[in-house]
């Protein structure tokens, strides 16, 4: 743990080690995510009560775990940033906002067109997606305070202060939207309890869960080398490297 | 060798200090009577988010119908919706003096904790806006035609739950002092995180016209403010500190 | 106990650009220490993180050879800052200001001690004038008159110079030679030219920190 965290002070190492480990990721990514698309939209059978209009799900329940997830890793980093003083943290936080933003997005679009059959109207207040939509609030908040500072250190920190009160506030905030919202559905996936769903049903779901996540890992690993390169672009290896490439 | 006549007495060599002991009441106090002096000189700071209040609770009626049924039936909503956009208008000026006529480094350099000396600054703002708040809100129920019997749980759901929006949104405001323009990224920070305190202040006076259990609403704003109470402190200091260095 | 603070390669780096790097100092009682260089070289900075400010430096501070981690309580307990801003609030009179400042530092609170430390900056009989009503200088002095009030050995004061009158500035620099005597020390910005004397030991920064040092 340690070592780790003390290697994770050179971004240089960082560079070294993402490089062998984003194509794995990205591979993973790319083969989950058209497997369970084919499998999901193709070959799943459709839901008796709701027909074809339920494959929404495997592009609905993967992005709203994926908007949770990221608000928690970028909180973590956040963490590891502020006691550690790591700035590969910070950066991968800062690059994982606006994907997180964009995953919120995505869950609530597909929640807006997964509604329309369902409940004959493109927006209802029901407790998940108005959780969704105060998590996108909270994301675009992140996302502004950090654009707001000139000094990017001030900024880095002001983010991942906030984005530590976020995480403390996301579930005060969801239990208390379910709380408001009383009557909204069980939830409609969980790893443990999948009485709900046959097995031809989630396990697609699953895959493209999966996929989701190996999509998130890639991009933030791509997406934090270039920042590095990017913050760092003054620094002797940084500039060795320049030299390297062809 | 001695300096001028006004030195004579200042000859006896200087004294140093161990490990402060206590003071941290006095600190407390007497910035909790410092703060408290300031803003009664500016009596117009006070009154501007109370008339804010009195305002937008004109503007329902006129915008929507003047029903008295169907006013009493969102009342309790528009009330604490008002009430807290009222609080928050105040809270950019909550550090922002201090910023700028630099007793704010002086504040993070006694040598007593920061988060103590920052509640102390909260709780003036709780007790000049958000108690006059839950004061006044009684009489504008009275012209939303809010349903007798829920007077008094208005006016308490506000108070207490006006102490929290104080702190959560200090945070805000402690995180955006040091930028030029924070008055509507603080809005856009502290709202989605206000979402809790609203929907169980607003469900205690709805409870209260429904007849349900009313202390049920009102121990979860209690537990909201205990929450508060330990946590924001700390984040405040944190982000007050950012904000210096900005 | 004694007053002693030390920096060891201290650096500062802000924003992908060094203020400055491989700073030394060894900061000892009855020393007057005047930071100097060109607008922008991180002057403000150094008083920054010296009087604990800004954590956001590499390098190693002491101060009575402990760890500045471990010290900050008894180093701030003998440390009065004075920034850019005189901290002073425009709408309290200068002894309401002082009665804050005197119960920051932990003291008793003692009106005639106000009166007298008013007395001594040149401002008796504006004791009750709101803050706000006086010009820029004598609200300066009200800060300085923080000087006299609360004793504290290690003064750290960033352009207290500014906005006051020739004979104020006269008496400050007699005040701050006199703390060095008895046993104080200064860390100073200011571009007024200090009297050369015994006390004043110079810090030069700039050029990007390549040439700090002393």
């Amino acid at each position: 743990m340690w070592a780790f965290i003390n290697k994770l002070r050179s971004p240089k190492w960082f560079y070294t080690i993402s490089a062998r480990l984003q194509p794995w990721f990205w591979a993973a990514a790319l083969i989950l995510i058209v497997v369970g698309t084919v499998w999901g939209l193709a070959f799943a059978p459709a839901d008796y009560q709701q027909g074809n209009s339920f494959r929404i799900i495997y592009v609905h329940v993967p992005a709203a775990f994926l908007a949770q997830s990221i608000f928690v890793s970028m909180a973590i980093s956040a963490v590891v940033f502020m006691v550690w003083k790591i700035k590969i943290c910070d950066m991968a936080a800062a690059m994982m906002a606006p994907l997180g933003a964009a995953m919120t997005f995505i869950a609530l679009f597909s929640g807006a067109v997964w509604g329309m059959p369902t409940w004959g109207t493109w927006w209802m207040w029901d407790a998940r997606l108005t959780s969704m939509l105060i998590l996108l609030f909270l994301y675009l908040g992140v996302i502004a305070l950090r654009g707001a500072f000139t000094s990017r250190d001030s900024a880095s920190r002001a983010a991942s202060v906030l984005a530590m009160v976020g995480v403390i506030n996301i579930p005060i905030i969801k239990y208390s939207v379910d709380w408001w919202y009383t009557l909204h559905q069980p939830a409609t996936f969980t790893i443990t309890g999948r009485a709900a769903m046959p097995l031809e049903m989630w396990l697609p779901l699953l895959i493209m869960v999966l996929g989701f996540y190996s999509f998130f890992i890639a991009l933030t690993l791509t997406r934090t080398r270039s920042e590095i390169l990017r913050r760092e672009a003054n620094k002797r290896w940084v500039r060795e490297l320049a030299e390297e490439a062809p | 060798m001695p300096g001028t006549e006004g030195l004579l007495s200042e000859e006896a060599p200087v004294t140093f200090h161990g490990e402060p002991g206590g003071g941290l009441a006095v600190a407390f106090w007497a910035t909790l009577k410092r703060d408290l002096v300031l803003l009664l000189r500016r009596r117009s700071e006070v009154m501007n988010p109370l008339v804010f209040f009195a305002i937008v609770i004109t503007l329902f009626p006129i915008g929507i119908s003047p029903d008295p049924q169907l006013l009493a039936a969102i009342a309790p909503g528009l009330l604490w919706v008002a009430a807290l956009l009222a609080a928050l208008l105040s809270l950019d000026s909550l550090f922002r003096a201090d910023y700028d006529d630099g007793s704010l480094e002086q504040l993070l350099l006694t040598p007593q904790p920061l988060a103590v000396l920052a509640l102390a600054k909260v709780t003036v703002h709780w007790l000049l806006t958000g108690l006059p708040l839950a004061l006044m809100a009684p009489l504008l129920g009275i012209m939303l035609a809010l349903p007798a019997g829920s007077y008094g749980v208005l006016a308490i759901s506000l108070a207490l739950g006006s102490a929290s929006l104080s702190l959560i949104g200090a945070i805000g405001a402690a995180l955006t002092v040091g930028l030029s323009r924070g008055g509507v990224l603080l809005s856009l920070l502290v709202l989605p995180l206000y979402i809790p305190v609203l929907i169980f202040g607003a469900g205690a006076v709805q409870a209260a016209i429904f007849g349900d259990g009313v202390m049920a609403h009102l121990a979860i704003l209690g537990a909201l403010l205990a929450l508060a109470l330990i946590l924001a402190p700390l984040a405040i200091a944190a982000s007050l500190r950012i904000s210096i260095n900005g | 106990m004694s007053l002693r603070l030390q920096a060891q390669n201290l650096a500062c780096e802000r924003d992908d650009r060094w203020l400055f790097r491989g700073l030394d100092l060894d900061i000892r009682a009855g020393e007057i220490v005047r930071v100097e260089g060109p607008n922008g070289s991180g002057k403000t900075t150094l008083l920054k993180i010296l009087s604990g400010q800004l954590a956001d430096y590499e390098g190693e501070l002491f101060w009575d050879e402990r760890p500045m981690r471990e010290a900050r309580d008894a180093f701030l307990s003998n440390l009065l800052y004075m920034g850019h801003a005189p901290g002073i609030k425009a709408a309290l009179t200068p002894l309401e200001n002082l009665t804050w400042y005197q119960a920051m530092a932990g003291q008793s609170q003692d009106e005639a001690s106000r009166y007298a430390a008013l007395e001594d900056v040149g401002l008796a009989g504006f004791e009750d004038l709101p803050a706000g009503q006086l010009s820029a200088g004598q609200q300066r002095r009200v800060a300085l008159a923080r000087l006299v009030l609360t004793p504290r050995p290690l003064w750290v004061l960033d352009e207290p110079f500014t906005a006051i009158d020739r004979d104020g500035v006269a008496a400050l620099e007699q005040r701050l030679f006199a703390h060095a005597r008895r046993g104080g020390c200064v860390l100073v910005t200011t571009h007024h030219e200090l009297t050369p004397c015994a006390e004043l030991r110079r810090i030069r920064l700039g050029g990007g920190g390549l040439d700090a040092g002393n």
